[in-house]
């Protein structure tokens, strides 16, 4: 049986279980197993269901109530025991490989992180992303339990409806597990954020300065969308950090993402790359971020943005 | 108080990473090395932890015997011990590398005394395998969250934030723990000249690993096969903006 861990926060469930039960429903079906899903601390079965899984453990706990790596980690690890579980995977967001990587330490499984193709065999191969997916790695994996994340963004959801069945499981939790579990959460962004935006104006080195993304902001706003930058611009302490879009920021996916003064370094474009449209705004033409781009324009992001926001403003008018 | 922090010895990409004709590893003919961003981050925290706190702050790395750059580097911005569990050849699996790691704190805490904090970063620039740090704490029998973004300590208290999609969870612990630190925490510093010459002093000590292999093993490096982009380019300088329109118009974005 694969199971596939569904991510949620307290009872709602994110978008990245979607793709994890996509990615396991083939995989199950190439290994001729079942799809099943875990649910731990609120009942997504009928979600769950809606993607194919035939049965979701619904796991409960008091200590389950809120997310907390530890305990997930080791009710997750109870329940693939009791239910015999060979397969275990789930979305690689921050949760799922940190809930990943805790069950693979509780039972000393490996663990492969953001794959995006997995091979049954004996062993396994994989082919998962290093360097936030701008390299891949080809790997064997063997183990009794084969624990994988799939990729953020890399599968396209798809419904595929079953009359799926519902089984609770109460795993034995030491009280202690409690220590790591959310006690709070503080709420900054009403609205759109960086991760959800339909439209990010992105940029780089070449905006020059903190006050120069006022024209980035401008047209942001425009498109009601939202403001980004890269790596240079928050060590330059010219945005914060939480607007950086990188392998070590946020990994966006717009509709359309405006890159503005941005040379395109691997740090930068792995976090842009799942943008479905791209827009350089440069004045070298033979920037990295121009040649990847599917639209270009030549030129001082200082004068080509302002403009694009005043034609916005006339075609409005 | 006393700090771990764990780092890794990665190279410094630019635009493009190649890779060694037998697949093997990234070709570093024309890179520098440096430690992953993350834990760039890490070091920064520890020392500034040891500032706030007082105590030690440890570096330690498994890599390369080259891999004594980085914790120099890393002496070099207030830490003041440093360990190399040095390895030949390619990289250890997560799963070795964890136990090789969790082996060695166990030793210098039987000698030294218990770290309150081990810091390590969220994953590493290269091989990004989200785990090594999970796998320590559990060795250790410690907790662990990873993804974080704000750590203050109040005596044994400790509140740690992690940034989600629109703020940030709150964790509340008790020393000691082991934390994943996330690039944003804080803005490191630059060596001072002081620092560096101070560095060269710090002794490395050197811890050999001994640790079977786990159970995922690199077969090869490969490039994402790239979708030949055609770029479209709409115009140059300010003339463009009504072609800029038109495309926001068309994709619906407008």
């Amino acid at each position: 049986m694969l199971l596939v861990v569904l991510e949620h926060d307290r009872g709602e469930i994110a978008e990245a279980s979607y793709e994890a039960l996509t990615a396991g429903r083939a995989l199950a079906a190439a290994l001729g197993v079942a799809l099943h899903a875990a649910s731990l601390g609120a009942d997504l079965s009928a979600a769950a269901a809606n993607y194919g899984a035939v049965t979701t453990h619904v796991v409960t706990h008091d200590l389950l109530a809120d997310y907390g790596p530890e305990a997930w980690g080791e009710a997750l690890a109870q329940l693939v025991e009791a239910t015999g579980a060979t397969v275990v995977l789930a979305t690689g967001t921050d949760r799922g490989n940190e809930v990943l990587a805790q069950l693979a330490a509780r039972r000393d499984l490996p663990f492969a992180a953001n794959c995006s193709e997995m091979t049954p065999g004996d062993p396994w191969r994989v082919v998962r992303a290093r360097w936030g997916g701008s390299l891949l790695e080809e790997a064997t994996v063997a183990a009794p339990v084969h624990v994988l994340s799939v990729t953020h963004h890399a599968t396209e959801a798809a419904p595929s409806p079953v009359d799926g069945a519902v089984a609770t499981f109460v795993p034995a939790l030491d009280a202690s597990l409690g220590r790591s579990v959310v006690r709070d959460r503080v709420v900054r962004t009403a609205g759109v954020t960086l991760g959800t935006a339909r439209v990010v104006v992105g940029g780089g080195r070449g905006v020059g300065s903190p006050e120069g993304f006022g024209v980035l902001e401008e047209l942001a706003g425009l498109l009601g969308g939202v403001v980004g930058c890269s790596r240079a611009v928050t060590n330059a302490g010219w945005r914060n950090h939480t607007d950086q879009v990188g392998q070590t920021g946020t990994r966006i996916a717009p509709d359309i993402y405006i890159a503005c003064g941005i040379s395109g370094a691997i740090q930068h474009w792995v976090g842009a790359m799942a943008s479905k449209r791209i827009l350089a705004i440069n004045t070298d033409k033979d920037a990295n971020m121009v040649a990847k781009a599917d639209y270009a324009v030549i030129g001082d992001l200082h004068q080509v943005v302002p403009a694009i926001a005043a034609e916005i403003e006339r075609r409005r008018a | 108080m006393n700090v771990l922090v764990c780092i890794k010895r990665v190279p410094a990409p630019g635009a493009r990473i190649n890779i060694t004709a037998d697949g093997q590893e990234v070709d570093t003919s024309f890179l520098g090395f440096t430690m992953s961003p993350h834990e760039e981050c890490a070091v920064e925290e520890a020392v500034r932890l040891v500032e706030k706190h007082g105590g030690t702050a440890t570096v330690l790395t498994l890599g390369p015997a080259v891999a004594e750059e980085q914790l120099r580097y890393a002496a070099s911005l207030g830490i003041k011990k440093a360990v190399l569990l040095p390895i030949d050849g390619a990289d250890w699996d997560p799963q070795r590398t964890a136990r090789a790691i969790a082996a060695a704190v166990a030793g210098i805490e039987a000698v030294d005394g218990a770290f309150d904090v081990i810091l390590f970063g969220n994953e590493s620039a290269d091989s990004g395998g989200f785990q090594v740090g999970v796998r320590v704490a559990h060795a250790l029998g410690r907790p662990m969250v990873n993804g974080i973004k704000g750590i203050e300590i109040e005596g044994e208290a400790v509140t740690a934030r992690r940034p989600i999609d629109a703020g940030f969870e709150v964790y509340e612990l008790t020393l000691p723990v082991v934390l994943g630190v996330k690039e944003g925490i804080n803005l490191p510093r630059y060596p001072t000249l002081k620092g560096r010459l101070d560095s060269k002093k710090v002794a490395v000590a050197l811890v050999a690993p001994d640790q079977p292999a786990g159970g995922q093993a690199l077969v090869t490096l490969q490039r994402p096969t790239e979708a030949a982009s055609e770029t479209i380019v709409l115009g140059n300088g300010p003339d463009a903006a009504a072609a800029v329109v038109d495309v926001l118009v068309e994709l619906g974005v407008l």
